[in-house]
């Protein structure tokens, strides 16, 4: 059974494989964005290991990219979410939404709009 | 542009390489040699350092890390298969077979009947509730320019402990220590063992009482009783306020009875406990003593408070008895100490004031015995195992070629000595169980295998795996690494130098095997030194009965003319002691000459005139007691010993003070063992004893049987004693009893050298076997070319030989040193002279060459046409 719930750190990751520019979504770039975008730091393994998971959940791929001098030689794993994370994330926002419509102080005064 | 200093840490590349998954490697090492060297720039390179050890450890998560390759495997059917391998194996090769599985199960069971004995020593004393913090008080005393340990002290020096010292103590107990009883309770009169004591006896030793209270012995004439004497005399009826006399004089009531104190104590054999008060009030010699302070008879127990320790305690108490004696007895100098009761057992013995020998020296003996039997049939499982690797090569090449691991391969060779040990261990249980009856007999123990009990198993199973591995290392070692290729070509030959271990191994068990032969013959060349110890008296027909009242003394010429005349004993003495011991000792004991601060301990014995005729003791100088001399009453027969430490150049007529009266020495006598055979003899004296010594002595002739005379001795003396129980024992039995010990630690040593020998030789038989197997070619071709079957024989079984003449070179100074340690422990001692030495070597190699000889025999007497004709 293929795990398809999608968790907070998870979705993170996810969203920020997205929002980088195609051939930067590696590992560390991920973990460096993280870290600007949260203020968190977090260890390259650690973010690794969440895009193994999204990788084997299906939400992501990864292929093997260039390499740099700075790397050694080595070369990237690059990942790119694949159209069933993107619709997951869809899924994701439109639960949060619907639940935050559900909220009552808040019910009516917001409105989403944008689709991805 | 980045040198080498600016580089990752090459230890954490290492190790992320040594843990990492082979598809990760490339872009996980790229992206943290990225991020180490945008650190290295941006900040600190020591920073960039510390971060890439973090990242590396940051990727020890269960993802990343690669599987172990084979972990996933189902490893069920390779040890199927490993089991199937030994079996077959053993099938194959019976003998080795069989040589593994005795030797180790000879060599468990040994260690289990050793630890079972073990354990049993080690657990007196153990079922007191607070066993820690109960102890006896002793004191070290110098007597005779030797310190010595008593074991009694005086009276009062309970109440002054008590008073002084109260802090220091929970209890303070005085004892008359047990002791033989007379106990009647109606026509029913026994003999019992009991004591007198304190009240807070049962308190201190948390007797468990049926009825009655632990405070019970608070009134005077109040009694506790075991459950065992309560059956005894009552049956099932209620004890609790039956009158009973103790020793025909004292009159008490039971006013409690406690369950039996366990055998596994100093104190189990006290049946009944009577207070201090009642034998203080009653007992002319205690009450009214000159001087208290003076006679060492008494015992003393104590609880130590809880916030003190033994050590403390007896630095506080140390002169509790110095400060009160006077200026004369002050010359012994005791030091008091208290003797914990966990230590009572095994810890008992003391030499020159200091804790020395007892049973422990016994329990270490034996525990590194039993650690010496298993290391034997551990050495044969390795030398067998790495003998046949030239065989096993081949399958270790081809397990290797299919695909095996090393570690695998160490498994298989792990998991087969385990098995092995844990047959082994179920033969051994049997062999225990088979046994321990023999055991017990031998060793008066009644130790049983524990089957319900979980420990057993559990150190059982311990033991198989330390076995296990143990013996299963070297093989799993060494026949793991070898290289497939040239397995399986088959020019994998064992080396020289892989011989050399097994070569090693041989000479251990060896020189183990002779250093106990030697140290086995020692003990009983030893025990056999001191039974041949001149005694000094007859023991012979010699027959000591206690008698506790005046009723015999005060008819002693009617009873000795009636025996004599009826022809069932030639002479009849009285004395205060049986010939085998004594029990008084005296230091106020002056003579002409004397160092005045020379504290001596003089063992004295009352005897009536006949004494020395009737134990035929030798006079060496001056003459025997006589009754036609009326002075004999101040008269003394003094030892050798005595004369001799005495130096008096003239002993007899020499004039001795003892408690400032004048005595004349009549005679001398050789020397009596009356003690410890092993010890040299103390100086003793003999005086006339008017009124009853407690003990006759009764010479029967040998030409009368014994047991007629005995009936006739009980007749006379039921006749003048009808109160008294008849209590006799044969002195020449109570004397060999002193060997006791002794004995039973060389039968036992013996049993366990024995096997110990028969385990090396099993080792030795089995590697000859295999010898002999691999050169049966060489010994073809060697007798084609004329050799003789005596030649091969010699040629084949030299190398042993050689093997073992190396071990008596390391065993022999060893065996000499320790044998000559054991010897010297006891005062009188044979010299180790190097014959036994030599004979213990011989014993060995003669053995060998016996053992050995059955392969090479048959190696050797081979049809040549047979051997050379194979292939």
């Amino acid at each position: 059974m293929i795990e398809t719930r999608l968790g907070e750190f998870e979705e993170v990751i996810l969203l920020i494989t997205g929002i980088l520019p195609k051939g930067d979504a590696y590992a560390l770039k991920i973990a460096d964005e993280f870290k600007r975008q949260t203020g968190r730091d977090v260890s390259i393994g650690a973010v690794h290991s969440t895009l193994d998971r999204l990788e084997q959940k299906g939400f992501v791929k990864s292929e093997l990219g260039e390499a740099t001098a700075v790397r050694g030689g080595k070369r990237k794993r690059i990942f790119t979410i694949t159209a069933l994370g993107k619709r997951v994330l869809q899924e994701a926002m439109d639960f949060r939404i619907s639940l935050w419509k559900q909220y009552p102080l808040l019910a009516g005064k917001l409105s989403f709009n944008y689709r991805m | 542009v980045k040198n080498q200093a600016s580089a990752p840490p090459k230890l954490a590349t290492w190790f992320l390489h040594w843990f990492l998954r082979h598809d990760l490697a490339e872009d996980v090492s790229g992206d943290l040699a990225e991020r180490f060297y945008t650190y290295a720039e941006n900040r600190s390179l020591f920073r960039a350092k510390l971060d890439y050890w973090y990242q590396v450890f940051a990727y020890l998560r269960p993802f990343a890390i690669r599987k172990l390759s084979y972990a996933n495997q189902n490893s069920i059917p390779m040890f199927q298969s490993y089991f199937t391998t030994l079996v077959r194996g053993m099938k194959k090769n019976k003998l080795h077979a069989v040589i593994n599985i005795a030797g180790l199960s000879v060599g468990m069971a040994v260690a289990i009947i050793i630890g079972l004995w073990i354990k049993d020593e080690v657990s007196y004393e153990r079922h007191f509730d607070k066993y820690e913090k109960i102890g006896r008080v002793l004191q070290h005393v110098t007597n005779n320019e030797q310190v010595g340990t008593w074991w009694a002290v005086p009276w009062p020096l309970a109440e002054e402990l008590r008073t002084d010292y109260g802090d220091n103590f929970r209890h303070v107990v005085l004892t008359r220590g047990a002791d033989d009883h007379i106990v009647s309770y109606e026509d029913k009169t026994l003999t019992q063992i009991g004591t007198f004591a304190e009240s807070d006896f049962a308190e201190l030793f948390t007797l468990e009482m049926i009825h009655g209270s632990r405070q019970a012995l608070s009134d005077p004439s109040s009694l506790i009783i075991s459950e065992t004497l309560a059956k005894a005399y009552f049956g099932d009826a209620n004890p609790m306020g039956e009158v009973m006399t103790v020793d025909k004089y004292m009159t008490v009531h039971v006013a409690g009875v406690y369950k039996d104190i366990p055998d596994h104590s100093e104190l189990a054999n006290i049946h009944f406990v009577a207070a201090w008060e009642l034998l203080y009030n009653q007992t002319p010699w205690i009450k009214n003593m000159h001087n208290p302070w003076r006679p060492n008879a008494f015992t003393l127990y104590v609880g130590i408070a809880d916030n003190h320790s033994f050590e403390q305690v007896s630095a506080n108490i140390r002169d509790a008895v110095l400060k009160n004696l006077n200026r004369e007895l002050a010359k012994r100098k005791p030091a008091l100490f208290v003797h914990p009761m966990a230590k009572w057992h095994l810890y008992s013995g003391f030499k020159n004031g200091h804790q020395a020998g007892g049973l422990i020296t016994y329990v270490w003996l034996f525990a590194i015995i039993a650690g010496f039997v298993v290391l034997m049939a551990c050495i044969n499982f390795m030398n067998l195992s790495t003998a046949r690797s030239e065989k096993r090569a081949r399958e270790v090449g081809i397990r290797k070629a299919i695909g095996s691991l090393r570690s695998q391969l160490i498994q298989q060779f792990f998991s087969e000595s385990i098995v092995t040990a844990l047959f082994s261990f179920v033969v051994a249980l049997l062999i225990v169980q088979l046994s321990l009856p023999a055991f017990n007999l031998f060793a008066v123990k009644n130790t049983a295998l524990p089957w319900g009990d979980g420990t057993l198993w559990l150190y059982g199973v311990g033991l198989c795996v330390f076995i296990g591995i143990l013996s299963g290392s070297y093989p799993a070692i060494y026949l793991s690494s070898i290289a497939p290729g040239k397995a399986l070509k088959g020019v994998f030959k064992a080396t020289r130098f892989s011989t050399m271990p097994r070569k090693v191994m041989v000479i251990v068990q060896f020189a183990v095997s002779v250093v106990m032969i030697i140290g086995t013959a020692v003990v009983f060349q030893q025990i056999q030194y001191a039974k041949d110890r001149p005694i000094g008296y007859d023991t012979n027909g010699l027959v000591s009965v206690q008698s506790n009242s005046n009723e015999l003394h005060n008819h002693i010429d009617v009873v000795k003319e009636e025996l004599v005349g009826a022809g069932v004993i030639t002479d009849l003495a009285e004395a205060d002691a049986p010939t085998t011991e004594s029990w008084s000792t005296t230091s106020m004991f002056d003579w002409e000459g004397k160092d005045p601060d020379l504290s001596v301990d003089f063992a004295n014995i009352g005897v009536s005139t006949e004494y020395g005729r009737t134990i035929g003791w030798e006079i060496t100088q001056g003459r025997d007691f006589n009754r036609k001399f009326v002075s004999d009453s101040l008269g003394l027969i003094i030892n050798e010993t005595a004369a001799n430490y005495m130096g008096l150049k003239e002993p007899v007529g020499a004039t001795i003070f003892w408690y400032k009266e004048p005595y004349h020495v009549v005679g001398v006598v050789k020397d009596i063992v009356i003690q410890s055979p092993f010890e040299p003899v103390r100086p003793t004296f003999y005086f006339i004893n008017r009124g009853a010594g407690g003990h006759m002595l009764f010479k029967i002739p040998l030409d009368r049987p014994m047991q007629e005379a005995l009936t006739e001795i009980q007749r006379v003396y039921k006749k003048y004693n009808p109160g008294d129980p008849f209590n006799f024992q044969f002195i020449d039995e109570a004397y060999a009893r002193k060997f006791g010990n002794e004995e039973r630690v060389g039968k036992l040593a013996g049993v366990f050298t024995s096997l110990v020998i028969l385990v090396s030789c099993l080792g030795i038989f089995g590697l000859s076997s295999f010898v002999a197997e691999q050169r049966t070619k060489e010994i073809g071709i060697r007798k084609v070319h004329g050799a003789s079957v005596f030649q091969l024989w010699k040629m084949v079984s030299k190398d042993f030989v050689v093997l073992v003449l190396i071990s008596c070179a390391v065993a022999l100074p060893v065996a000499w040193h320790l044998a000559t340690k054991w010897v010297n422990r006891y005062g009188y001692h044979v010299d180790i002279s190097w014959l036994i030495l030599l004979l213990g070597a011989i014993c060995i190699i003669m053995l060998t060459i016996l053992t050995v000889s059955w392969h090479t025999l048959q190696a050797a007497k081979m049809n040549p046409v047979k051997s050379l004709r194979a292939e």
